[in-house]
């Protein structure tokens, strides 16, 4: 096991550089990121250059990696273009979005599991079909569609919530925030739940579960549960990083002032600094959260030994 | 007598129609009894034992008739929480593969010691306890280690063990053992026979063997219920029906068994195919494939006819000529 948690880890190193690499390159094709530093006007060639030389941009593009990782690995993760260092907006934004993502997970965990221990154990009657027929919306309209609808409903029409976020953004003003941003993991989650409870309710050792006069809770708990969710562990193990990075659309509907919204700032005023940073540490969350998982998976099911 | 099946009938009702599966089963196991039930694959041995369990998948199975009669109690009549509390520990069920029916997440030491935490209310501690017991019982060698590993690092043979030590685990007055040795290997099959038939004697346990291996039979059984199409077509002591059957069926089973005085010939094998539980021929059930069938065969369902057996015991065959197969030794 130990040797199996060093191999993964040395296994996250290229892939970690790679995929850094990778976004320090696109970031560098968007344009020139001094252009949009002076307004309207064109900047003057004079004051271009200087600025360009202090922050780095005069280099061949492989020194600014190299520059940039040695940077980060310090914890140093440079400076916006505005002068605020990108460690500072991470601070801010990095917490949101983390409650964010926690109260989305849980509305999957929780509502998403359930569901699909509910329709797995009845299948084929209505319950499971006007669920089926519900996730089948849920994942075929898109996130702003949702998001949108229920900001205007719940938000304007009848006035439940406030429809935007303040900036301290409190886990009860993210309920439903975080519900949209779960939305399609959820139905998938409920779908693979369901699919998974169907298929070992007729297993052997569910049958020897009975024959051995188990309660029918101790039944479902204990024999059916345990084995039936470690796909579903897996699926929403890997949704940690998704949600993380993929907030972009729900943060801006609720104007919250997380990752995502930094991350589309960032973009649209040009600023490197920022979006290589906050991308570097998606990845780093992508990477550590699919180590937890499968580390997760061993000890969900022993059959599974790590040489 | 502990256990008494009368007249069962069961069925399944399907998309594509309903499949009669047992059809007016009747059979009776007492204490330190073995009752073989015989039969091909789809010919409602399964389907009574589970029945009987009351493990029955229903839907789609549906019991439509007939009694189950357990120490003198109507199991059919009870309500599923008194059902549950005799399930596993006054009777108790052995399945065919161990490595499927145990849980694959779950150490054998903790399925084991559910037994007595779930039917005896004891203590996790006294429960362990008690499950390396069991598995010293059933010869596992270093059980107190190895009440900690999981199925998978099990042999199949040990696996089987298992299996039987959890069914002996609140010594229950019946055993019924679908298939216990067919995904074993020959020489680990015997063992596991010879074990089960040991502890059955010590514990004076009725048991109901599931097979569709004749040759396990011969050694274990005091009595054999031979099944085709979800009827009992006969019924004897064991010695009877090795010596002479009084069912071209059971002819047949018999026949198709390897020997060495027949090395060199063809094996015999029953022809045509068991019928299909949806559309059972009508007349007696067997006459599409019996050498000896007239037309009354296929009109006239056999009632259970009595034979007079030759070591006393109750002895039926359902055919119409059961005179003719049993003289009919050539």
């Amino acid at each position: 096991m130990g040797r199996y948690v060093v191999r993964r880890l040395l296994q996250m190193i290229p892939v970690f550089v790679g995929a850094t690499l990778l976004i320090f390159l696109m970031v560098n094709v968007m344009g020139d990121p001094i252009a949009g530093l002076c307004g309207e006007r064109r900047c003057d060639p004079a004051t271009a250059a200087q600025l360009r030389h202090e922050f780095g941009l005069d280099r061949p593009v492989w020194q600014q990696y190299a520059t940039y990782m040695g940077n980060v690995f310090t914890g140093d993760f440079g400076t916006a273009f505005n002068g605020q260092r990108v460690t500072e907006l991470m601070a801010t934004a990095f917490p949101v979005t983390i409650r964010l993502t926690v109260v989305a997970i849980l509305f999957e965990i929780v509502v998403g599991i359930v569901l699909g221990v509910v329709t797995g154990l009845r299948r084929g009657r209505p319950v499971d079909t006007t669920v089926l027929l519900l996730t089948l919306v849920v994942i075929s309209v898109p996130t702003f569609v949702t998001g949108l609808l229920l900001q205007l409903l719940l938000g304007v029409t009848w006035g439940w919530i406030r429809p935007s976020v303040s900036p301290q953004a409190a886990f009860g003003e993210l309920i439903v925030p975080g519900l949209v941003l779960a939305s399609v993991s959820l139905a998938y989650v409920t779908r693979l739940t369901r699919t998974s409870i169907a298929e070992n309710k007729r297993s052997d050792y569910v049958r020897t579960a009975v024959a051995k006069g188990l309660p029918r809770h101790r039944v479902i708990t204990r024999h059916l549960l345990r084995n039936s969710l470690i796909p579903v562990v897996t699926f929403i193990g890997t949704d940690i990083g998704a949600l993380m990075g993929g907030a972009i659309v729900t943060e801006r509907i609720f104007n919250i002032h997380g990752v995502g919204y930094q991350l589309y700032q960032g973009i649209l005023r040009q600023n490197t600094q920022t979006v290589v940073g906050f991308v570097t540490v998606l990845v780093l969350v992508f990477l550590i959260a699919n180590l937890l998982v499968d580390l997760l998976y061993a000890v969900l099911d022993p059959r599974i030994r790590y040489a | 007598m502990l256990l008494e099946v009368r007249d069962l009938h069961v069925e399944f009702r399907t998309r594509d129609g309903i499949a009669k599966a047992v059809n007016g089963v009747s059979y009776a196991v007492d204490a330190g009894e073995t009752l073989a039930v015989l039969g091909e694959s789809g010919s409602g041995k399964s389907v009574t034992a589970q029945a009987v369990m009351g493990i029955l998948d229903s839907p789609p199975g549906r019991i439509t008739g007939g009694e189950v009669l357990f120490q003198g109690q109507d199991l059919l009549t009870l309500r599923e929480g008194e059902r549950r509390r005799i399930r596993g520990a006054r009777m108790a069920m052995i399945f065919q593969d161990a490595l499927s029916a145990l849980n694959p997440v779950l150490t054998v030491g903790a399925q084991l010691a559910e037994m007595f935490v779930v039917h005896r209310g004891m203590s996790a501690k006294d429960a362990r306890a008690r499950a390396v017991e069991l598995m010293d019982r059933v010869r596992i060698p270093a059980a107190a280690q190895r009440v900690r590993d999981y199925p998978h690092q099990f042999s199949g043979g040990m696996r089987q063990r298992i299996m039987i030590a959890m069914a002996l685990a609140l010594e229950p007055a019946l055993i019924i053992a679908d298939e216990p040795t067919t995904a074993l290997d020959v020489t680990v099959q015997a063992q596991v026979m010879d074990l089960l038939a040991e502890l059955q004697r010590e514990y004076r346990m009725g048991l109901i063997l599931i097979t569709h291996d004749l040759g396990v039979v011969a050694d274990v059984a005091d009595r054999i219920a031979v099944m085709y199409a979800g009827r009992i077509v006969e019924s004897a002591p064991v010695h009877d029906i090795y010596k002479a059957p009084a069912h071209p069926y059971t002819r047949g089973l018999l026949d198709s068994i390897p020997r060495l005085d027949q090395k060199g010939r063809q094996l015999y094998a029953i022809k045509g195919l068991p019928p299909n539980l949806m559309a059972i021929p009508p007349g007696c059930a067997f006459n599409p494939r019996c050498p000896m069938a007239q037309d009354v065969c296929r009109t006239d369902v056999p009632p259970l006819y009595e034979v007079a057996g030759d070591h006393g015991g109750e002895r039926v065959s359902a055919c119409h000529f059961w005179r003719e197969c049993l003289h009919d030794r050539s």
